[in-house]
């Protein structure tokens, strides 16, 4: 935890740590700000996907920046967290829509039909 | 640490509340049960970089093995939720 050397830290590094930081965020925040504005849940699945891909890899960028220029070497454990929510994001959304095409049918809603080749859905 | 990269972060910190509590009103009001389920994800994307940007500002290590916890069991919660949802068990 003290390993590294806690000081002023050059201005370039500083401008590119805060500007990607605020970036992410606001991604973030416009994606969950979607997931309450938009009107039906097959439109609002698409808005958290804004912060799971732009705001990460914001994030990610800032935090590889501001690490590296303060230990002196190349701080790369962050790009893990990219590359699993990026593995991760597409299956849990896949999943949650299959799950409400399924009940959505199940109700008898107005989704188009389920395909006949017999592949459960 | 210069005010531009301080008050940055703040304002990064506030966004990310914001993010937050817009999908607890979500989670909360939230009409289907899948509606739900990606307000919690949602929830535990916007804390994962939550934990990103405290690690920025206290400048330590520790925050990215909490971060990437909370990817973790974000991913596992969602699939098993959504697992629940379209058969009605998890494991079967």
């Amino acid at each position: 935890m003290n390993d590294f050397i806690v000081g002023p830290l050059p201005l370039w590094a500083e401008i590119v740590t805060a500007v990607f930081a605020v970036l992410g965020a606001a991604f973030a925040a416009i994606g969950s700000f979607g997931l309450v504005r938009l009107p039906t849940f097959f439109r609002r699945i698409h808005a958290p996907t804004l912060g799971a891909t732009v705001g990460v890899w914001c994030m990610t960028i800032a935090t590889i920046v501001y690490f590296s220029v303060q230990g002196y070497s190349l701080f790369l454990h962050a790009v893990l967290i990219v590359l699993f929510i990026a593995l991760t994001a597409p299956i849990t959304t896949i999943f949650l829509m299959r799950a409400a095409l399924f009940r959505e049918r199940q109700k008898g809603g107005d989704v188009p039909p389920a395909a006949k080749s017999g592949a459960p859905d | 640490m210069t005010p531009v990269l301080f008050w940055a972060l703040k304002l990064a910190l506030l966004l990310l509340a914001v993010a937050m509590l817009c999908a607890l009103a979500r989670l909360m009001i939230g009409p289907t049960a899948q509606d739900r389920v990606t307000a919690l994800d949602c929830l535990y994307v916007n804390g994962m970089l939550m934990m990103l940007v405290l690690g920025i500002v206290y400048a330590s290590n520790v925050y990215f093995e909490a971060a990437m916890l909370t990817a973790l069991f974000g991913f596992v919660g969602s699939t098993a939720m959504a697992k629940f949802l379209l058969r009605g068990e998890v494991i079967e």
